[in-house]
């Protein structure tokens, strides 16, 4: 037991030793770990827990990730009760009040307002989220609007490089603005259009676009899709001239892809987030690729 | 924007307005910006613009309060509460009630050997160890409240309720609090719960891969240890977690009896590590040292027992989404090394025993998830008796256990389990088991 002790100082006299002056942030998603990179550059570490091909829903409490936010100054994550399956147990194990909540806690969808937030919630409705749809990250002003309360939250938490976070603000405000204005351009042959999704995750996208949803593959969210459900969306997709079936590239196209068989509409894949495919390689190149994916799928 | 100029002008006289006037700035332009996004909403949903206007119309308002205050610095120490969460709507009373959430589960066993004939050779059965009733039969139900206490506490209380022989018995499973605002990786926990001894001690049976703990669960810690007690943890601020830790336990469950040592009787020491390979494999290991006195425990025996237990977890996952499909293998390895006496408990008239030597035991176990919905599984299990003294035999029990499980969701699934036992020589027990498992209220985060 004496032994042990004298370890265990040991240890924490290692650990105590001048850390680094770096900001560390972890991210749960990577879309707000490219915004934070695009906000802080090299002035902050960033850990990202989840890749693009992973049910962001449901990710395990893997020890790593424990390690990763028992090291972090900061919280990234999208919030709306989208982690909720993982990110309380990571807090609970890591201990580290600086990120369990107060300004190292920083939730995307806290900074804007949801839509879809259910009247009631009952779980025979599936996975639904009481806190509205957390899936923010494809409408770019949201994602603006969330850069700027992540650059005053990095300022307020590392002072001395403030005008620095402010700087690097306008400057992607200037680029996100002038793509805003391209991506509007280039999507208005969207306007108006309909399409069959596979999860609830497009509503933000859609409705920026001003484009409609008229039939969801999963009969309630998060309840995998069932031949019955499906064979019932036929008809909807075909008589609402559906454009595409959009999936996300961490789903199984295969839903997607029996439906497309049966109504002649494309199975469309969407990144969802950064990383999602090999164009999505970071915030402008995922609104690029799926700018060009949707609007590919009007010819 | 909220607080009484009293505060204001005390802000004012700080350092922190000089700061504050950058994130001021930032500050206003957030706001204008969601603004943009409000009103942006509210001209592609129809259903949405009431709502959202009115956000919008609250939020500018806002800034033009803001701006309105802007010159005079005082305000711009103010930014850092408006940028944090509007608190959502719910202020009523019962906004503050614990997390609720309800485990059920009932089964169907079907027992070849009579459960007067089942007599495990070098373990004798202690706690909830040993085969269930047969036939139909509700299993333990369990009721939890979880919540913040304050900004320092987190509290949960956990309790168990199950019926035997017409008795309806409630239990305290667990019921601690932990600290949360502990620096630099340290949390503190008191109170009745399970140790974190091993892998699934600290565990709770629902999210066990099979319907029944390890034979070595069973025999050594009788099905799962929990008592009285404190218990320190530290996170090391390493890449590779790394969790040290002890425990000091009133000693009153079985492997100890008695609280001995004036409500000490067990210590425990562990250390857990754990990483990724990759990104579609993960592991944790550990090892750990519970140390108990027991002054007449379950199975007779008083004195001193060390038990050793090491144990390893590897997971492995295509593209790290372990929802759709995955592989988990597990092993525990157990060593009971004991000093002391043991009464019979049949005829306590009789003069205990010494006993001095050492038990062991281990169990394997494979999950296989093949899709959404299904996982496979298989478990082996053994333990070693001892070959002399009041528990000596020459049989060493093993167990082979199959399973497969169906999940309609994370909330409920169903369980084929079969398994053959063969507990001492010359018996085997074909157990065929069926259950049903679900989980109602708060969504609970599951431990790796």
């Amino acid at each position: 037991m004496r032994k042990f002790a004298l370890f265990l100082i040991l240890l924490s006299a290692a650990a105590s030793a001048p850390a680094e002056a770096k900001l560390r942030v972890f991210a749960c998603e990577t879309d707000w770990a490219e915004l934070t990179r695009e906000l802080a550059g090299d002035l902050v570490a960033v850990d990202t827990a989840t890749t693009a091909l992973q049910d962001v829903h449901v990710v395990e409490a893997k020890p790593s990730l424990i390690a990763k936010v028992r090291n972090a100054d900061l919280l990234v994550c999208s919030g709306a009760q989208l982690e909720i399956g993982w990110l309380p147990q990571l807090l609970m194990q890591a201990g580290n009040p600086k990120v369990a909540s107060g300004p190292g806690n920083f939730m995307a969808a806290s900074q804007v307002t949801t839509l879809e937030k259910p009247a009631s919630v009952d779980r025979a409705g599936g996975d639904v989220h009481p806190d509205g749809n957390p899936h923010i990250q494809l409408d770019p002003y949201r994602v603006l609007a969330v850069a700027k309360a992540l650059d005053a939250r990095l300022a307020e938490l590392d002072p001395p490089n403030a005008a620095a976070y402010q700087k690097n603000l306008a400057d992607f405000e200037t680029r996100w603005n002038a793509a805003i204005a391209r991506w509007e351009a280039k999507a208005a042959p969207l306007k108006g259009k309909a399409v069959v999704v596979h999860h609830a995750s497009w509503i933000y996208l859609l409705s920026w676009l001003g484009m409609h949803e008229i039939g969801r593959l999963e009969p309630k969210p998060g309840v995998p899709p069932t031949s019955a459900h499906l064979a019932g969306l036929i008809d909807t997709t075909k008589s609402g001239g559906a454009i595409a079936i959009l999936y996300a590239a961490y789903q199984d196209p295969k839903p997607s892809e029996w439906l497309s068989e049966r109504t002649g509409v494309p199975a469309l894949m969407l990144p969802f987030s950064v990383g999602g495919d090999g164009k999505a390689k970071d915030l402008f190149g995922l609104y690029d690729d799926t700018l060009d994916r949707l609007v590919g799928a009007l010819k | 924007m909220r607080l009484t100029p009293f505060v204001l002008a005390a802000l004012a006289a700080t350092p922190l307005a000089a700061r504050a006037a950058d994130s001021r700035d930032a500050q206003i332009a957030a706001l204008e910006s969601r603004i943009h996004a409000l009103e942006a909403n509210a001209q592609s949903l129809q259903q949405q613009a009431s709502d959202a206007l009115a956000a919008a119309k609250a939020a500018q308002a806002e800034l033009q309060q803001m701006k309105a205050a802007q010159s005079s610095q005082a305000v711009a120490a103010a930014s850092a509460p408006a940028a944090s969460a509007a608190p959502s709507a719910g202020s009523a009373a019962n906004a503050f009630n614990p997390a609720i959430s309800l485990i059920l589960n009932g089964l169907y066993e079907h027992h070849s050997l009579a459960s007067d004939d089942y007599r495990r050779a070098g373990f004798p059965l202690v706690g909830e160890a040993g085969p269930g009733p047969q036939g139909l039969h509700l299993g333990e139900s369990e009721l939890s409240f979880a919540a913040s206490i304050d900004d320092k506490f987190y509290g949960q209380l956990t309790l168990s309720m199950d019926s035997a022989g017409g008795e309806t018995h409630t239990g305290i499973e667990e019921a601690y609090i932990d600290t949360t605002a502990l620096p630099d990786g340290f949390t503190l926990r008191a109170g009745r719960f399970y140790s974190n001894v091993g892998y699934l001690n600290s565990h709770h049976t629902h999210t066990d891969f099979f319907s029944d703990r390890p034979l070595a669960y069973q025999a050594f810690l009788g099905n799962q240890y929990g008592d009285d007690g404190v218990q320190a943890r530290w996170v090391a601020p390493t890449d590779t977690y790394l969790e040290i830790g002890g425990e000091v336990f009133r000693g009153d469950n079985f492997p100890a009896g008695g609280a001995a040592n004036a409500g000490s009787g067990v210590k425990t020491l562990f250390l857990h590590a754990g990483g990724d390979i990759g990104v579609e494999q993960a592991w944790l290991a550990g090892v750990s040292l519970l140390r108990a006195d027991a002054r007449g425990s379950e199975d007779g025996f008083s004195g001193r027992d060390n038990l050793y237990l090491a144990d390893l977890t590897w997971k492995w996952a295509p593209r790290g989404a372990f929802k759709d499909a995955g592989v988990v293998l597990r092993s525990e390895l157990f060593l009971d090394d004991r000093k002391g006496t043991v009464t019979d408990l049949a005829d306590p008239a009789q003069p205990a025993v010494a006993w001095d030597g050492q038990r062991r035991g281990a169990y394997l176990e494979g999950l296989y998830r093949f899709s959404r919905q299904w996982d496979a599984g298989y478990r082996y299990d053994r333990l070693w008796a001892p070959s002399s003294g009041p528990y000596a035999s020459e049989h060493d029990p093993q167990r082979h256990t199959a399973m497969l499980t169906w999940h309609n969701s994370e909330f409920s699934l169903f369980r084929l389990q079969y398994s053959h036992d063969a507990p001492q020589a010359h018996f085997i027990d074909h157990a065929l088991m069926l259950q049903y498992q679900v989980s109602l209220g708060a969504h609970g985060a599951h431990k790796f």
